[in-house]
């Protein structure tokens, strides 16, 4: 089958795809329908050349030498910094902290803010789309401190049911963290009127964005959010280094959390001081290369346009909503009028595990499972998805690559018992 | 490089869909002396294995539970392969079989369990095929916790 029907739908390709070299390269024999973004994106040449330059022209250790080398590093570094605080508009370079990635900007928060402000009864809100990284470290931090975790329950299209989000929000509510877009299902939070309200009874709000800064703009001073989290990785970036942005008078007054080289002040055996935010949470030789690779994958980004990017991608989702949805058994999972670039979906009788291995047998890769996100899947009772997940390099071949590549698996699975 | 088409008939092989489609033994077991719960939380499949024991034989076997055509139509071969034999012939066939789909094949006659080779060119997959066996040893040794290959 083709999509030809659907064709006033294709959305126009963004024709990057050749600045990505992985994508050029077959799998099983076939071209690589590449629709797992949600878990990685891919990395453009800009980025490989970027960290491989560095290790070339410019290794040396940061903030200690007073060598050439390692001065020209520091300012690579630092420059790093600057490019994440233009990603997230904020106000201040020392707002942003470097991570391993966003389940460590999330753990940051919770041992170092949350160990110094919460106390028993205090409450958490979080929602059931949450992702297991914007629960555990939170479920930890409720053990040690007596603090109460309160969920705010998603709808059948999964939305939050902000009249219960209103009814949960109270005096006690310290901390509210929130997925920007949901892992699983695509949903795009309301953030504004969300930060507001929690806001409004004096709660903080941490904002995990590890899906949203890739596929649309966003500015943490016109959110208002007091934290916000994301992985380069899934911003075309390399893996192992991520940010935390947090408001710097918040920052300024959280203590350490991990403890070594980088994040003192002077160092005694009868006590020590501590640097600074954001060095203070930064102990030891950071990920230099990592960092250096985000800023060029931020650059990348930027130079295509997040806008641009957001117009393509949205389109693409709808084209692969209306081919996808309509075939015969194939039901999509996650259906909020607001949604960015993922399709969560089932197809009757056959397993996502099963369909995930036929549909990489075609080239097309998906992840298939509770997409970390077990609650969620709990709430839909079901056991996990397929999820086709999209990035600006994607275009209508590999919607239509998935689109027949489920077909196959329906033939296999479904009309007869044996492949062809 | 091997053929994965040709891979993938070998995986999905019309014993698999016809367990899956219809698993055998498939029902709980009041009367069952040993049982055990499987679950692969990555996976979301969950199984539970029934057994009736007699002097050191397994006299009848059964499961209920979901999880994907690999994992459904293993736990059903299982228990039509496990009926009838004594316990150590049944370990024992549970080590040949885990040898068959991730390591040298023993040279022995694996009567229909062997449409689950094809699970070999799917290293991915090894943990769905060998669920219900963990489970099914977990279930002779009296283990409470439920059995993981994940």
């Amino acid at each position: 089958m083709n999509a030809t029907p659907h064709a006033d739908l294709a959305p126009e390709s963004l024709q990057v795809a050749g600045d990505f070299p992985i994508l050029s390269r077959p799998v099983h024999g076939r071209r690589l329908a590449y629709l797992d973004n949600g878990a990685t994106t891919q990395k453009p040449e800009a980025v490989i050349e970027a960290e491989a330059r560095y290790y070339r022209e410019s290794n040396a250790n940061i903030h200690r030498g007073v060598h050439w080398l390692s001065q020209h590093a520091t300012e690579l570094y630092d420059s790093a910094r600057q490019s994440v605080r233009a990603l997230l508009n904020a106000a201040h370079a020392e707002e942003i902290v470097f991570t391993r990635g966003t389940t460590e900007a999330i753990n940051l928060v919770a041992q170092s803010w949350g160990q110094a402000n919460l106390g028993a009864g205090d409450e958490i809100l979080l929602t059931t789309m949450e992702h297991h990284s914007n629960i555990v470290p939170w479920q930890l931090l409720c053990e040690r401190t007596g603090a109460v975790l309160k969920v705010v329950p998603v709808n059948d299209a999964g939305e939050l049911m902000l009249d219960a989000f209103d009814e949960l929000l109270g005096e006690r509510t310290r901390l509210f963290a929130v997925t920007h877009v949901s892992n699983a299902l695509g949903t795009v939070n309301p953030l504004p009127t969300l930060i507001e309200k929690a806001h409004a009874v004096g709660a903080l709000v941490l904002v995990d964005g590890a899906q949203a800064v890739a596929h649309q703009t966003v500015d943490v001073q016109a959110l208002g959010c007091d934290f916000y989290a994301f992985s380069g990785h899934k911003l075309y970036g390399p893996t192992g280094i991520g940010a935390l942005y947090a408001r710097a008078d918040l920052l300024a007054a959280m203590p350490p959390w991990q403890g070594g080289g980088d994040m003192i002040r002077t160092v005694g055996f009868e006590g020590s001081t501590w640097a600074d935010a954001p060095q203070r949470f930064e102990a030891g030789t950071p990920n230099i290369a990592g960092a250096i690779g985000l800023a060029a994958a931020i650059d990348y980004v930027r130079g295509i346009g997040l806008e641009r990017i957001a117009a393509h991608e949205r389109a693409l989702l709808a084209y692969a909503t209306e081919v996808t949805g309509t075939l015969p058994g194939v039901r999509i999972v996650g259906t909020a009028r607001h949604k960015a670039g993922i399709l969560s979906f089932l197809v009757d009788r056959i397993h996502p595990h099963d369909l995930g291995t036929i549909l990489d047998t075609e080239g097309v890769a998906i992840r298939a499972g509770h997409h970390c996100a077990m609650p969620l899947m709990t709430r839909f009772g079901i056991p996990g998805t397929a999820r086709a997940s999209l990035a600006m390099y994607n275009d209508t071949a590999d919607i239509d690559a998935l689109v027949t590549a489920i077909h196959k698996a329906q033939e296999m699975f479904v009309t007869r018992s044996r492949p062809s | 490089m091997s053929d994965i088409h040709g891979n993938l008939r070998e995986l999905y092989q019309e014993v698999i869909f016809d367990h899956n489609r219809q698993p055998r033994n498939f029902h709980s077991m009041p009367e069952a002396d040993h049982q055990a719960d499987g679950h692969n939380p990555l996976c979301g499949d969950q199984l539970t294995v029934f057994l009736r024991i007699e002097n050191g034989v397994i006299e009848d076997a059964s499961f209920v539970g979901h999880g994907c055509a690999i994992s459904t139509a293993s736990a059903s071969l299982m228990t039509e392969a496990v009926r009838g034999k004594p316990v150590e012939e049944v370990e024992a066939l549970f080590r040949d079989f885990h040898a068959l789909l991730t390591d040298v094949p023993p040279g022995r006659d694996f009567g229909k369990l062997a449409a689950l080779a094809g699970v070999r060119e799917f290293p991915a997959r090894v943990k769905c095929a060998t669920l219900a066996w963990h489970t099914l040893h977990n279930a002779i040794a009296g283990e409470h916790d439920p059995a993981r290959t994940e």
